[in-house]
């Protein structure tokens, strides 16, 4: 079997698994009280029966090596260190924006997302980080007004 | 004529001065983002549809309109000096810019694009200036059912006919579908897969899906493959002034792309894709020197870089005249004016003229600003080109958490985020197509409504979407669409 098939397989799998997914909670929108020629459950179940049949055919595809998972040429390993921190910057993030505001958490999120394509000059990172996380800040919470939720620094600002 | 009179008007528009600084916005913003690669159209308007709260219809897609055109341009800067393309449009620019480049004759390549980026964009203004209101009249005709096939051929045909796979493209849509399906349905008050998530009751936000696709999945893609080794930057030796050879070598290849890009542009169909691949197919027929193909014909930059801006204009005909985007760009678009509460279709040009017209006539506009903002102060450009990844790519994230908290504060739409941003990461590696996503999605409900209204004026009856001539028309060419690969597969098998 091919490189690379095993993951592809598991795509498919994916995909057939969302049009079940799709296709139980359809089941689940009650009928409805209210006159309707075409009611709520018509387009959720064409999408449902779409979405398995079009993951059957790409499982054929994939178990029979027939998709090729790489767009461009040969496959290159994936670089998981740098999967790893990104990942960490991101849950950061959402784990920790609403606690310390989002200037600080911003500020780790670009430092890992840094780290992840290969820069080795964390101190300068972060320092970039939080000039850019805070310009950030002023630029669309003070002059565009958009609410960026409250913060330890942000009470200050 | 009517046509001149409104096109008139929409000059008036575009020219106050709060409306002209959109535009130059615009267009600025719209080339900065052109030159990075990574950062597209799409995701920049994505980025900026929380503005629609605060400025007016008219100025935000003035604004809109600006970064589309803008990045068209920028994008070819990018592919000449860097041979890697800002946007997938922008790929044929690079064979021979960029041989062009490394000849030292990158001024003469920078020259043609922009020049002939010009040249294409106020021909395709013209065109739309000129078709749109055409296409209205020929659109008010339709009903539900004709615009419901219409839908369908435009599902079939930007997800099944361009890219590389037809059934990868389907899965794109049909995902796409299902995540505009998400919340309550507006005719009958029923939730539909809400998982018990209040959040989730108003729907699923575009900028989420969009920043997921683009900005998170992208960023994962690149980072996972190293793909971000950034070529060198080639120096721009020669003079921006083409020589006679040069001019007279281009200006055909200006209009002919031209003509290949609008049209199909405004089909349909659109994407910038095939008209740039079919103008450099053209050009190198028709080329007196087609042995310098390959190494930096002037033609093989001039013609896709005139159809890839002139489809850009076309791409706002289905867009403006039908409510009909064929690009993730235009699907954002129209999700702005939805939150408006305008209703995009035939009847748009009729009820928003101030904002239709004075849109037209801000792309007039806009491209003067991009021929002057991209020949002379090309070199400005390239120095965005010198940010290193790294800070690049935090940025690009930071700027996707704004777009999401911004628009609730809450961690429930960053969770959605990055796990969109994780199935845009598998999509890239896979190879699914991630434009018809975002076009299903805003194009999805609007089909269901569509449906729903022809079935309740024929009373149930599916057949009505058959009977109808011009309903059958169209889903006659939607089959064909899907159907002729494989039919003229078997015919040349059957044949040998």
């Amino acid at each position: 079997m091919r490189e690379g098939s095993a993951g592809a397989i598991a795509v498919a799998v994916g995909v057939v698994t969302v049009g079940i997914v799709v296709g139980w909670q359809t089941t689940l929108i009650p009928m409805t009280p209210a006159y309707a020629k075409v009611g709520p459950k018509v387009f959720p179940t064409m999408v449902s029966a779409s979405l398995i049949l079009l993951g059957l055919t790409l499982l054929w595809q994939a178990w029979a090596g027939r998709w090729r998972a790489e767009a461009e040429g040969e496959a290159s390993p994936t670089d998981w260190r740098a999967l790893g921190w990104l990942g960490f910057g991101l849950v950061f993030n959402v784990a920790l924006i609403g606690l310390l505001g989002f200037i600080l958490a911003s500020t780790v999120l670009f430092a890992s997302v840094a780290r992840a394509f290969g820069s080795r000059k964390t101190a300068r990172d972060l320092a970039i980080a939080f000039v850019f996380a805070m310009v950030c800040y002023l630029g669309f919470a003070r002059v565009l007004g958009i609410n960026m939720g409250a913060g330890l620094l942000e009470s200050f600002l | 004529m009517d046509t001149l009179a409104q096109l008139a008007n929409g000059f008036g528009v575009a020219l106050t001065p709060m409306n002209l600084v959109w535009s130059f916005t615009g267009v600025v913003l719209g080339t900065a983002i052109g030159v990075l690669p990574g950062l597209g159209p799409a995701l920049t308007i994505a980025l900026l549809l929380p503005i629609t709260y605060k400025v007016d219809a008219t100025g935000v897609f003035i604004l809109f309109a600006g970064i589309y055109y803008g990045a068209m341009y920028g994008g070819s800067t990018t592919s000449i000096l860097l041979n890697t393309p800002g946007e997938s449009a922008s790929i044929i620019t690079s064979l021979e810019g960029n041989k062009m480049a490394r000849r030292g004759r990158g001024g003469a390549a920078l020259a043609t694009a922009a020049i002939g980026s010009f040249v294409a964009g106020t021909v395709g203004t013209l065109g739309l200036t000129f078709v749109a209101p055409i296409v209205v009249d020929f659109a008010l005709k339709f009903g539900p059912a004709e615009y419901f096939s219409l839908m369908i051929l435009a599902f079939v045909t930007v997800s099944a006919v361009l890219g590389n796979s037809a059934i990868r493209g389907l899965t794109s849509l049909f995902f796409g579908i299902w995540l505009g399906l998400i919340g309550i349905d507006l005719q009958t008050g029923q939730a539909r897969f809400t998982f018990g998530i209040l959040e989730l009751l108003d729907g699923v936000n575009v900028i989420v899906v969009a920043v997921g696709l683009f900005a998170v999945g992208e960023t994962l893609y690149l980072a996972a493959r190293h793909r971000y080794g950034r070529d060198e930057i080639l120096p721009v030796k020669d003079s921006l002034w083409m020589t006679r050879e040069d001019w007279a070598r281009s200006w055909k290849a200006w209009f002919r792309g031209a003509a290949i890009g609008f049209p199909i542009g405004a089909m349909p169909a659109g994407g910038a894709e095939v008209p740039t691949f079919l103008s450099y197919y053209v050009e190198k027929k028709l080329s007196k020197k087609p042995e310098e193909f390959g190494h930096g014909a002037i033609e093989g930059v001039a013609g896709p870089e005139a159809a890839n801006n002139a489809s850009a204009a076309g791409v706002l005909v289905p867009m403006l005249t039908l409510g009909l985007p064929t690009s993730a760009t235009a699907a954002i678009m129209l999700s702005a004016l939805q939150s408006y509460g305008i209703n995009p279709g035939p009847q748009l040009l009729m009820t928003q003229a101030n904002l239709v017209w004075g849109l037209i006539a801000s792309l007039y506009i806009g491209n003067v600003m991009l021929l002057v903002l991209n020949l002379p102060l090309v070199g400005l450009w390239v120095k965005i080109l010198a940010i290193p990844a790294p800070l690049l790519y935090g940025g690009i994230l930071v700027f996707a958490t704004i777009g999401t908290y911004g628009i609730s504060q809450s961690p429930i739409d960053l969770i959605l985020l990055y796990a969109i941003g994780g199935i845009g990461f598998l999509m890239r590696k896979y190879d699914f197509p991630t434009a018809p996503v975002i076009i299903g999605m805003i194009l999805g409900p609007l089909a269901e409504q569509e449906f729903r209204r022809a079935m309740t004026i024929a009373q149930g009856d599916v057949t009505v979407l058959v009977t109808r001539p011009l309903s059958l028309t169209l889903l006659v060419l939607a089959a064909l669409a899907v159907l002729s690969p494989y039919i003229y597969r078997w015919w040349t098998r059957a044949r040998s």
